[in-house]
């Protein structure tokens, strides 16, 4: 579903976050001549590689990786809301100070432990209410679209956001190619549960595999990313290698890591939260500074590495600042009851 | 072992050893080592430190009674002020960076969340337990009435427990939570079996 929305608010809106034109241009030069050398894609060699993240670096409001995985460039997205220009987090930051409970529960254990994730051979299994199921391999869902750039908030449920510059595609591009039947409502998302690889897997946090759900309006949301990279670069382990969902107006949560299976279904799917504790963690989990997490206000937040110890926080925005993009989903719906 | 306990630098060394976590926080606070999120740091650390501190002073009768050593009464009420100390920072972490000193935000934030209200109470029990704790007051007080007051510790042990288990709630990761309260569970227990022991000999 398209959300039409008009050009000059959308503009009005960013224009005190806007980068600067010069830096957009170059942004756009150094993009198109990527994809001009069809550089886009593959991995280059070391030499071009310095050449791309250098040029990267210096055209773009995001800071870019220290280069150390393959590189991954997506190029200038013109879906509306695609770029947040607040400035981005570090990338040693977005890299470090993770929820990703397979890995640990700190949030600085994913990081540490996350490094025997085994991202290849990978594939993922699309069935369900489906006409055309499939098991896509990664190199060909890295082909399925070209890669774009989207620079979006993320928001956690405990109170504390990044902005981070993520590579990937509408997953809307990937719905399209299965053509979902007419009695599919919503999506089921299913991670990763190898309790080899991933030491908390088999404890009794969360029942594995951690599974989501998105209805499939909010799939279709051309927002809703299908992410294979961040920072320009393909996605560090403890991010949800190799492929993860983004939902940038719902908690981090709702955004499934090292994604196994999507599944097309009728009824509301079951989601690790929601079970967990149904009472805190709806199964819309739309960001909203109106609705109170049981145990803490939802009203602010903390923005990592950029406020310092004594700054003020921030004011959560309804959507996470995306209501004019996604607002239309819930018309009518009580956010207060379908939290 | 016991006639170093009875000299004077004893307190003086424990005194510094109370002091080390807060160094360590205040150094890591000004040299950017506190990580992504500094205020959740600080928050969650001195929330550890108080809850550690707690078992310790509720270590000291049991320690004294079974290995027969008397002097070891001299720390306790060391101990137990850096409880509060630490308690207090904690608190003080909260209303600072969580609510940006919003006191009316805070007094509401107190009375709806039970998580919060437990927390505070404790610490509200701490603070007359610490204003209590110097020889006038013993003396304004009697042994008795001041005794009776200071079972209050009991109390914050359970809100302790309870305050951190509903935080790791959110979690679902209640190890650390078990940890401590196993820990302040057999130090409570042993108390009660010495008072039921020494009420059955009375008898």
């Amino acid at each position: 579903m398209w959300i039409k929305s008009s050009e000059t608010n959308e503009q009005d809106r960013l224009a005190n976050e806007v980068t600067p034109r010069v830096l957009f241009e170059s942004r756009r030069s150094v993009l198109k001549s990527l994809a001009l050398s069809g550089a886009g894609l593959s991995l280059a060699t070391s030499g071009a590689n310095d050449a791309i993240a250098q040029s990267a670096q210096s055209a773009q409001s995001a800071p870019s990786a220290p280069a150390k995985l393959s590189p991954l460039i997506g190029a200038h997205s013109s879906v509306p809301g695609a770029y947040v220009m607040d400035k981005s987090t570090t990338y040693a930051d977005a890299s470090s100070y993770n929820n990703y409970y397979e890995f640990g529960t700190d949030k600085s254990d994913p990081v540490k432990n996350a490094h025997t994730l085994k991202t290849t051979p990978w594939s993922v299994q699309v069935e369900g209410l489906v006409k055309k199921p499939m098991k896509i391999t990664l190199e060909d869902l890295l082909k399925l679209h070209p890669m774009e750039e989207r620079i979006y908030r993320m928001r956690c449920v405990e109170g504390w956001s990044m902005v981070i510059p993520w590579v990937g595609y509408s997953l809307s591009e990937l719905v399209n190619k299965v053509e979902p039947l007419g009695n599919a409502k919503f999506v089921e998302f299913v991670s990763l549960a190898d309790p080899k690889t991933m030491p908390f897997v088999g404890s009794g946090i969360l029942d594995w595999p951690y599974t989501e759900g998105l209805r499939l309006d909010e799939a279709m949301h051309p927002l809703t990313l299908l992410s294979f990279g961040m920072y320009g670069e393909v996605l560090p382990n403890q991010s949800g290698a190799p492929v993860r969902l983004v939902v940038p107006w719902k908690y981090g949560f709702k955004s499934a890591k090292s994604i196994v299976k999507i599944r097309f279904v009728e009824k509301m799917p079951a989601t690790a939260w929601n079970k967990a504790a149904a009472n805190e963690y709806g199964f819309y989990s739309n960001v909203n500074p109106s609705v109170d997490h049981p145990r803490w206000s939802q009203a602010t937040e903390r923005r990592i590495g950029e406020d310092g110890l004594f700054a003020k926080k921030r004011k959560t925005l309804m959507f996470n600042g995306y209501e004019q993009q996604v607002g239309q989903l819930y018309a009518g719906m009580d956010l207060q009851k379908n939290f | 072992m016991r006639a170093w306990l009875l000299n004077p630098n004893a307190k003086r060394v424990l005194i510094a050893l109370c002091f080390v976590p807060f160094t360590l926080y205040v150094y890591k606070a000004l040299s950017d080592g506190l990580g992504p999120n500094p205020a959740e740091a600080l928050i969650r650390g001195t929330g550890d430190w108080s809850i550690r501190l707690l078992c310790v002073v509720l270590l000291v009768t049991p320690l004294r009674v079974l290995t027969n050593t008397p002097a070891l009464i001299r720390m306790r009420r060391i101990i137990g002020l850096s409880v509060f100390a630490y308690a207090t920072l904690h608190l003080l972490c909260y209303c600072g960076f969580d609510m940006e000193f919003e006191w009316d935000d805070i007094v509401k934030d107190i009375i709806k969340r039970p998580f919060i209200l437990v927390g505070f109470l404790g610490w509200f029990f701490l603070s007359l337990m610490a204003l209590s704790s110097n020889n006038f007051a013993i003396k304004g007080m009697g042994v008795k009435r001041w005794q009776q007051l200071h079972q209050l510790v009991y109390a914050v042990a359970v809100t302790a427990v309870i305050h951190f288990y509903w935080m790791k709630s959110a979690k679902h990761n209640y190890k650390e939570v078990m940890l401590y309260a196993a820990i302040l569970g057999s130090l409570l227990l042993w108390r009660l079996l010495r008072a039921l022991k020494a009420r059955l000999q009375s008898n």
